[in-house]
């Protein structure tokens, strides 16, 4: 028994690997949530996955069991949630180019990234109730562009930040050395702020099209639901979330069946999403200076 | 010479980069030995390796012994908490943890269950303060911040904290580096005070430094030990080209 | 970098360019400032759409708030549109029952992973940890509500129902009075794991602004690991995992589908985790269809909105400043 043994297990090194032990426990427990999920959705949609479902629109009777697809849903959610992603482009790109070039760390940098943040936090419900209120004082109807208008409010304030996060770990010194060989700031930020945003603007746009094509409560106000695929804006339009959701309600079990198999289909959608975005923006990260 | 840390064949490596080759030495007891070399050279890892704190970087590699009272610290059965009670840790940057300079010194003592009673800490929280010189400058505010404190009296104070545990030996990372000339005076009067009682080893990049404090000297360049032996001996009369330079001041 | 309001600037700057008749210079110059001009109207944006979403539901529930007063309508205890009466008070309840259990059962949990990831967990783990994290935050709420109809309410019903009958069924809160697992409990379960990513990566940040010499400084005196984050780690981080805390609760409160498929949507005052309950935001869900249909229901309802978003932007105001401080002393 030399000097450095443990003597005998003191209450500390028992607590030590108590906790220890309870921690991994836990996070076991998160990280198994997600098997958990994936799981059952994958085991409980599998058998009701077919063909008709991703290529049918719904038939005479499908909400009694018979034929027909969701395409109506896929084919809106892929309108909804690329109209929306686009337009909140328009926005998160000008105002994460001005945090950083103009703002920085300044006061009203500040309060900019604040209230981004505030945004992320109010939960889809309340922009759908808010959506609500601007459709009725402007005299429109439930459309695709309403549900576009909304999931782009929705999205913008994580697609800023996802931008924001990126470029504010730009080593400032390149942008001092455009700035040093006369370059005004605009200058700045067309061409060397953007060309570093790249890997940010790309995690940023499947960010946000993963939130937008996976939002229920904004379009249930704001996009309504229809068998049709819509061929205007102004039409109302399905969507994956709300297929989900509506079809899970019948009392048909072979409709909540598909319920299962829509939400399987969203879940891939979703995941591929975001393992796409982390591939790319681990490749695209490559070729900018760090 | 009474050893009191041997190093056998000791070979540590980050990732896949080798820090320190094949180093072989002896550190006396109760003498303040001073490893010196230019900066990058393993000096530090060396001295991280005494107290096992090499090991909180990750991707970290050991080969070979080291042997504190002929025991290896690295044996499967050894409980490191125990190994860094014995071996403790005067760091580069004074670090008071983030509470009063009373608890600070009291920190180690109570996790350790070292003494009975409030009396008994109280006791020794005074007892250390005042070895360390700076019993008179803060016993009248002893549940003030440690850091309201000067950085020169912080390090003071991490001194008293390390020394409460009742440690056998002391390494200093550079720890004069951040501090005042004032300050770092002060502290190396208290190392040169202590030597009596501790074994003493003393990462620094300072000549002059090593020539103060020194009793025994250890020269590394890339990793390896050049040179290692009595102050006297290694500074008038160095047996290594590469040492030689150093002390001449051409590298 | 700017630090000057871009406004007052312009003019000093275009003041100065008078002075500096350098055609090309002057043009790019102009360019300079109308883009950064442009630019600072888009940064309104944000701060006021916040303005405006409160603005608009506050416009369009005043109808019934004028007409009732906010205290009948807040403390009321009925709900029956038809006869007039408008009580949020059992959603109020539903909802603040709901976020209580979803946010106990998450924090211990994410407290604890988050301190394994950020100090003893290996970069290995940490890499494969953060991906997953990743996925669950991005599964959307309709799918987490479908998990929790096919796994957890049955869970809930065959397995912790009559475990809480058999060992905690004199405690009046754990006391299962109806036959179903669509209640309290599974809406709790549910929310826990959607919050969980979100509670553990800011944890996971707020604890890597503690600088490592103070965990060092702990450690050299021969603490343990845990000894360290007891005694200096967790001291140092208490308002952020608070304000991580209020963050997760504040996205509990706004959890719309996937708690309204689980959670039974019966308006009673909740007693015990094992009844239903009926937040707010599945009431808002549900009957958004039949609004217009009714005199002062779509003022009704798009008030339960303005409560929510008011409590919900108190929460997130509060903790996300604490977080920016925190984070920015880095």
């Amino acid at each position: 028994m030399s000097l450095f043994t443990k003597k005998h297990w003191q209450r500390r090194h028992v607590m030590e690997a108590f906790m220890k032990f309870i921690m991994r426990v836990s996070l076991a427990i998160v990280a198994g949530a997600l098997g958990l999920i994936l799981w059952i959705i994958i085991v409980r949609g599998l058998p009701s996955l077919s063909w008709d479902m991703v290529s049918k629109i719904p038939e005479g009777g499908y909400y009694m069991g018979k034929e027909g697809g969701i395409l109506n849903a896929i084919i809106g959610s892929a309108y909804l949630a690329t109209g929306g992603t686009l337009l909140a482009m328009l926005f998160s790109i000008p105002i994460a180019l001005y945090l950083k070039t103009y703002l920085g760390d300044s006061k009203w940098g500040q309060y900019v990234r604040l209230s981004l943040d505030v945004l992320w936090g109010i939960p889809s419900i309340v922009y759908g109730a808010f959506g609500f209120t601007l459709m009725i004082a402007l005299g429109m109807r439930a459309s695709l562009l309403a549900g576009i208008i909304i999931l782009a409010f929705i999205e913008l304030p994580i697609m800023t930040r996802a931008m924001d996060e990126v470029i504010r770990r730009m080593p400032i010194d390149l942008e001092h050395a455009a700035l040093a060989l006369g370059s005004t700031k605009l200058e700045v930020a067309l061409r060397v702020v953007i060309r570093q945003m790249l890997p940010g603007i790309t995690t940023a746009i499947l960010l946000g099209f993963g939130r937008g094509i996976g939002d229920a409560a904004s379009v249930l106000f704001t996009a309504g639901y229809t068998d049709r695929i819509p061929t205007s804006l102004m039409r109302p339009t399905a969507s994956l979330p709300l297929a989900v959701f509506f079809q899970l309600g019948s009392p048909y079990p072979e409709v909540q069946q598909r319920g299962y198999a829509a939400a399987l289909i969203l879940t891939i959608i979703v995941l591929a999403v975001s393992l796409g975005s982390r591939w790319l923006s681990a490749r695209l990260n490559k070729y900018t200076v760090k | 010479m009474d050893a009191h840390i041997q190093v056998k064949n000791l070979n540590v490596y980050y990732g896949k980069q080798q820090a320190l080759k094949n180093v072989n030495i002896e550190i006396p007891k109760n003498q303040i030995t001073v490893i010196m070399g230019p900066s990058g050279c393993g000096k530090t890892t060396l001295l991280k390796t005494f107290n096992r704190f090499f090991e909180l970087t990750e991707n970290t590699q050991l080969t070979g012994e080291v042997l504190v009272d002929g025991q290896n610290i690295y044996d499967a059965s050894v409980d490191v908490t125990e190994v860094r009670k014995v071996v403790g840790l005067l760091a580069q940057r004074p670090s008071p943890l983030p509470m009063s300079i009373y608890d600070n010194v009291f920190y180690g003592m109570h996790i350790h269950k070292m003494k009975k009673d409030r009396k008994e800490y109280k006791a020794a929280v005074q007892h250390y303060l005042e070895i360390a010189g700076l019993w008179d400058e803060v016993h009248k505010r002893l549940h003030d911040p440690a850091t309201s404190l000067s950085i020169g009296q912080q390090q003071r104070l991490c001194l008293a904290r390390g020394l409460a545990v009742e440690p056998e030996i002391i390494l200093g990372d550079e720890p004069t580096s951040a501090l005042d000339p004032i300050s770092s005076q002060n502290i190396e009067s208290r190392l040169l005070e202590l030597k009596q009682q501790y074994t003493t080893v003393i990462v620094t990049h300072t000549l002059r430094q090593a020539k103060r404090l020194g009793d025994y000297v250890i020269y590394m360049y890339l990793g390896e030990v050049i040179e290692a032996g009595p102050a006297h001996e290694v500074f008038n009369n160095p047996q290594h080209e590469r040492t030689k330079a150093y002390l001449e001041g051409q590298i | 970098m700017s630090q000057v309001d871009p406004l007052l600037s312009n003019q000093t700057k275009n003041q100065a360019e008078g002075r500096h008749p350098r055609p090309s210079a002057t043009l790019r110059a102009r360019q300079d400032q109308a883009a950064r001009r442009a630019f600072f109207i888009f940064t309104l944006l944000p701060v006021l759409l916040i303005l405006f979403i409160t603005v608009a539901l506050f416009f369009r529930s005043w109808p019934i708030i004028s007409e009732y007063g906010l205290s009948d309508l807040l403390f009321g205890q009925v709900w029956k549109p038809n006869k007039g009466l408008f009580g949020f008070w059992p959603f109020i309840l539903g909802t603040v029952w709901v976020t209580v259990v979803g946010v106990v059962l998450a924090v211990p949990l994410c407290i604890l992973a988050s301190i394994y990831l950020a100090e003893y967990a290996h970069t290995k783990t940490r890499s494969f940890a953060k991906p997953i994290l990743d996925l669950l935050a991005a599964i959307p709420p309709v799918v987490y509500g479908v998990w929790g109809l096919l796994a957890i309410v049955p869970f809930v019903d065959d397995v912790l129902a009559p475990l809480s009958t058999r060992w905690l069924g004199s405690i009046s809160i754990f006391s299962v009075n109806q036959p179903t697992g669509f209640n309290i409990l599974s809406a709790g379960i549910v929310l826990a794991v959607m919050i969980a990513p979100l509670i553990i990566s800011v944890m996971y940040e707020i604890f890597s602004t503690v600088l490592n010499d103070l965990r060092h400084a702990s450690l050299a005196v021969g603490a343990t690991q845990w000894q360290t984050i007891r005694n200096v780690v967790l001291p140092q981080v208490g308002p952020g995992i608070l304000a991580a805390i209020v963050l997760g609760a504040s996205r509990a409160l706004g959890e719309t589908i996937a708690v309204l498929m689980v959670v039974g949507n019966i308006p009673q005052i909740p007693t015990s985790i094992f009844d239903s309950a009926y937040p707010l935001p599945a009431l808002i869900a549900n009957n958004y269809g039949e609004m217009m249909s009714i005199p002062l229901y779509d003022a009704a309802l798009l008030s339960a909105a303005l409560v929510l978003l008011v409590v919900i932007l108190i929460f997130n105001i509060l903790s996300i400043i604490v977080l920016q401080r925190m984070t920015r002393k880095k």
